[in-house]
Formats: C-alpha cells, sequence, structure tokens
C-alpha cells in the first residue's frame, strides 16, 4: 500500500518551505520549491498516518534502538 | 578448465587452499572479467589492481609458509563506495564526498574478510547517500542491471548487485538502511543478507540513518552468504550499536533443513500493492517450503510511513551542514527530499520513533508463533532505466520513493532477512524476503539453503559474455 495522497484541505506548503528555509539556513533556488513541495506533501501524509494511530503516553520513543 | 573468474567463494577458497589454484591467479582472472565487463555494467567507481594482486601474493605467501587458510582464502570480492578503503575518498556515490581525505584504513568489515583470506579488488557504485532504491547515480553513471542492461538494478547498493549477478565477483558489501541489500538483489537476481540491527559493525563506514544503517553481503549462493556472514561477525567497540552477543556462525548448521521452523506467509500489506509476479514469487517459495499459514503483520503500512519519516529527517540532519553549503552539487533529487526532510516538524519524527517502540512489541508477538515471514522484496520487477514511476494498483506513483514499500516495515524494527532470488520465467528476476526473529539470521540462512538446494531460488551469472 502506497502512503495516501495529503487531504484536500492542504496547508500552503510552498509558504511554509520558504519560510523555514532561512530558520534552517538552507538558501532554496526557486527552482527546488516544487519538487520539495512535492517532498513535503508525501511526508505530511505520512505523519498523518503515524499520528492517527493511538500511542499511550507510555510508549517512549525508540531512537537508540535495540532489536 | 574452470573459470575463475566466475567461480563460486566455496570453489575458490577450496582451490586455492590445496594448492590448486593461487590467489593471484584468481585475481588476475576477476579483474580481466572486470575489465572486460564492466564497461558494460558501470558496477565499480574504482578498481584496485595494484592492491588485490598484493593482497593475493600475500595469501599465496602464508600458505607457502604452511598457515592455515581461511574461510575465504583467495576469495575476490568489492564493497560499496561508502565502506572505507584506505587510501580512496569515501565517495557513498556522492560527488561532495570526492574533496573528502582518503581513508587512512580500511572499514572493518573489509579488515574482517580479509583476515579470513579474502581480496579487495574495488569499490563499487551507488545512489547519492545511499537515499535511493534504483541504483542510479548522476555523477558516476548508473549501474545497469546484468540481466538487461536497459533496466535498473535497484539500489542503494547497486554495484554491490551488479557486480555479484554479472559474475565480476562472487562476493560483495552493500548497506540497507530501508531496503537497499534487498532491493538490487531482487533485481539483480542475487542472494543478500540484511543481519538484524547491530550484529555487524559499521565502523569505518558513511553513515544514513544511524538507527536504521545496516551493512552485509550479497552473494550468488547461501553457502558463500552465509561464509562471509561468519567472517564478519563480533563485536566492535568503534561502532555505538554493534552487539556485545557473542558470534553465532550460520555455516555449521546451514545444512540442517527446515526441521522444526514453523514458516508462514506475510498477509494483509504484504499480499497487495505489487504486481501479481511479486506474490507469484513468494507463492513458488511458499510452496517449496510447504507452509500454507498466512499472518498479518500489524499496522506495516504505519510501519512503512514511520520509517520514511526518521529516514528523511535523521538524512537531513546528518547532511544539514552540505545543504547549506553546496546544495547545489547534491543529485537534485536526493537534494529536494533531504531538504524537505529538514523542514519535517520535530513532533511527527518523535511519533514515529514512538510508534516504533510499539510496533517493535507488536511484531515481537508475532514471532511467538512463526519462525520465518515470507514476503515480496519489491513490488514489481527492475523498472527500466530512467524510468520516473509505475503503476501500482491502478495508481501512478513515483519508482524512486516506492520501490521499497515491502522492505522498509521490515528493516524498521531491524529484523534480518535473507532476500532470495526468483526466476519465474526468462524474464528479470523477482526476489522474496526470508525474515527471521532478531538475531536468527541462521535461521533464515537454513532456509535460504533449503529452498536453493529444491531449485526454487538460484543465482545464475548473468549472460553477458
Amino acid at each position: 500500500m502506497a502512503i495516501p495522497d495529503a487531504p484536500t484541505t492542504e496547508p500552503d506548503l510552498a509558504a511554509y518551505a520558504a519560510a523555514a528555509a532561512p530558520v534552517l539556513g538552507l538558501a532554496l533556488d526557486p527552482a527546488w520549491i516544487e519538487p520539495v513541495v512535492a517532498n513535503l506533501r508525501v511526508l505530511r501524509a505520512a505523519a498523518d498516518l503515524v499520528a492517527a494511530f493511538p500511542l499511550p503516553d507510555e510508549a517512549e520513543a525508540a531512537p537508540v534502538f535495540e532489536a | 578448465m574452470t573459470d575463475w573468474s566466475t567461480a563460486s567463494a566455496a570453489a575458490i577458497a577450496a582451490a586455492v587452499s590445496s594448492g590448486q589454484v593461487s590467489a593471484r591467479t584468481v585475481a588476475e582472472a576477476a579483474l580481466a572479467r572486470i575489465a572486460a565487463i564492466d564497461p558494460r555494467t558501470n558496477a565499480f567507481t574504482a578498481v584496485l589492481g595494484a592492491r588485490a594482486l598484493a593482497r593475493a601474493d600475500a595469501v599465496d605467501a602464508g600458505l607457502a609458509r604452511g598457515e592455515a587458510p581461511g574461510a575465504l582464502a583467495g576469495v575476490p570480492f568489492a564493497v560499496k563506495n561508502l565502506i572505507d578503503v584506505e587510501g580512496l575518498p569515501t565517495r557513498a556515490g556522492a560527488k561532495i564526498n570526492r574533496d573528502r581525505a582518503p581513508a587512512t584504513r580500511d572499514g572493518a568489515l573489509v579488515r574482517r574478510l580479509e583476515a579470513a583470506g579474502a581480496v579487495l579488488v574495488g569499490a563499487l557504485n551507488m545512489g547519492e547517500y545511499a537515499y535511493d532504491f534504483t541504483g542510479e547515480n548522476v555523477h558516476d553513471g548508473d549501474s545497469r542491471n546484468p540481466h538487461d542492461l536497459g533496466h535498473m538494478t535497484g539500489g542503494s547498493s547497486g554495484g554491490s548487485g551488479a557486480a555479484v549477478a554479472a559474475g565480476l565477483v562472487p562476493l560483495s558489501l552493500g548497506s540497507d538502511t530501508n531496503g537497499s541489500i534487498r532491493v538490487p538483489s531482487a533485481f539483480c537476481g542475487c542472494f543478500g543478507l540484511k543481519p538484524t540491527y547491530g550484529r555487524l559493525t559499521r565502523a569505518g563506514s558513511f553513515p544514513f540513518v544511524g538507527s536504521l544503517d545496516h551493512l552485509g553481503p550479497m552473494a550468488r549462493s547461501v553457502h558463500d552468504l552465509a561464509c562471509a556472514y561468519d567472517a564478519m561477525q563480533g563485536e566492535d567497540p568503534e561502532d555505538p550499536v554493534a552487539t556485545t552477543r557473542a558470534p553465532e556462525p550460520a555455516l555449521p548448521g546451514l545444512e540442517d533443513g527446515l526441521g522444526s521452523l514453523r514458516v508462514a506467509v506475510a498477509g494483509g500489506y504484504f499480499a497487495r500493492g505489487g504486481d501479481p509476479e511479486a506474490f507469484a514469487a513468494v507463492a513458488r517459495v511458499a510452496d517449496a517450503l510447504g507452509a500454507t499459514r498466512m499472518v498479518e503483520v500489524p499496522e506495516a503500512a504505519r510501519a512503512r510511513a514511520a520509517a520514511y519519516l526518521i529516514t528523511a529527517a535523521e538524512g537531513a540532519a546528518l547532511h544539514l551542514d552540505r545543504l547549506r553549503a553546496r546544495a547545489g552539487e547534491f543529485d537534485p533529487a536526493v537534494r529536494d527530499r533531504l531538504i524537505a526532510g529538514a523542514m519535517i516538524p520535530a513532533p511527527h519524527v518523535e511519533r514515529a520513533q514512538r510508534f516504533r517502540r510499539w510496533y517493535r512489541a507488536a511484531v515481537m508477538d508475532l514471532f511467538r508463533e512463526v519462525d520465518i515471514l515470507l514476503a515480496p522484496a519489491t513490488p514489481c520487477r527492475a523498472p527500466r532505466s530512467g524510468q520516473k514511476t509505475f503503476v501500482i494498483d491502478g495508481v501512478e506513483l513515483p519508482v524512486r520513493a516506492n520501490i521499497g514499500l515491502f522492505t522498509q516495515p521490515i528493516s524498521f524494527f531491524g529484523l534480518p532477512v535473507v532476500a532470495v532470488p526468483v526466476r519465474l520465467d526468462d524474464g528479470l528476476p523477482l526476489g522474496v524476503q526470508v525474515i527471521a526473529a532478531p538475531w536468527r539470521e541462521a535461521d533464515a540462512l537454513r532456509v535460504a539453503r533449503v529452498l536453493e538446494r529444491s531449485g526454487a531460488v538460484r543465482a545464475p551469472v548473468a549472460a553477458l559474455d
């Protein structure tokens, strides 16, 4: 199953990218905005999918992972 | 007369150990074949002729002195160019990295393989910074699928797959963060082992996503895969996540058969969203094992989404300084994904890491009931070189981001997998993931060996001559 498309009520991701870039110290070539936004759209859909799963408050992050 | 250039690692090691052939003769044969074939496959970014011959001479000299031969005596191998090779800048598929100082020491796994008698012959092409499933590289040129040069190798360990499938070396090393060993193994029709997270040291390799990165071998036989795996096990304080568990060699039990191992096919998420051929390959493997049970891996789609987020965020954090200073020198496709990854709100990434905790517990519950899971390695056969989209379940999707949809949920929790090559017909190969519980690589390799013996899976050298 592919990560589904983002909902139609999409925020203005181009404006978000333009605002976030200087915060990160990144200089965005205008030609990069469209592909960056396309990636942000996929990432947002992934984040929505993960966020929709109820987790107990006690579920601690596993950033340093041990199988 | 044996063609040593395309012989198995086992055959080479036996012949070198017994004095039937010298390691130098084998190395010369490998170098000659690389020179003849690789202009078409583009698997290598560096061929180390002088080093390989010197190393082969050292192996021969050791044998002449009566020293015990290593398990990989005289076996040529090559490594994905994110693994350090002394004297070379560790390229990791990136133009930017060519400016790095040459590595002063070989990566840990290179040292371990050479300690077992193997002979490094070169460094291999890969997708930039390993953020890739295609095997395409704008700087070094694309690695090309030896079974059809007009098709992708898969990536990001594309050169590793191409070199083994083309018979340039019997053994290569790759890395796998989300599928980068298993995808090129499937597309190029060879065996690949992604071990348990933490099993093999990554010291002396260029990282991508520290919490998901694995290194592992690729080969044309299960024996060769297991032999290399055994030679590379062992703790290493230079890799913060390398296990301190004692090595658990796979070769001693490799011929033990299926025994009491409980095998099931992964259903649900893993039984849809791909071409019918991908599932036919799984059915072929399941039939050969007599596996009729189907189980569902819980929340696999969400696991993939979480792996996708963590990968983008951690990868972006790793490369942020390079994105600030040299963004124009990245592969554009990689650059755009990394820039977007840098912009992910932190709570989204934290949520993905918390989900990972839940997922680990849920999948461990599954392994109380089964020992081995079978799943497709890729949703399709190798796409054409340069292909940007494919159609899955009637939906057109970008190739680059979606080739790994069946591998990502498995590596997300660090499970060991042997990718086995299936030839359904005369067309391009497909791969099936033989997945075991954490630290049970030996079980997955045993099952792969059963499949190899049955003829259900095989990895012939591509017909390029």
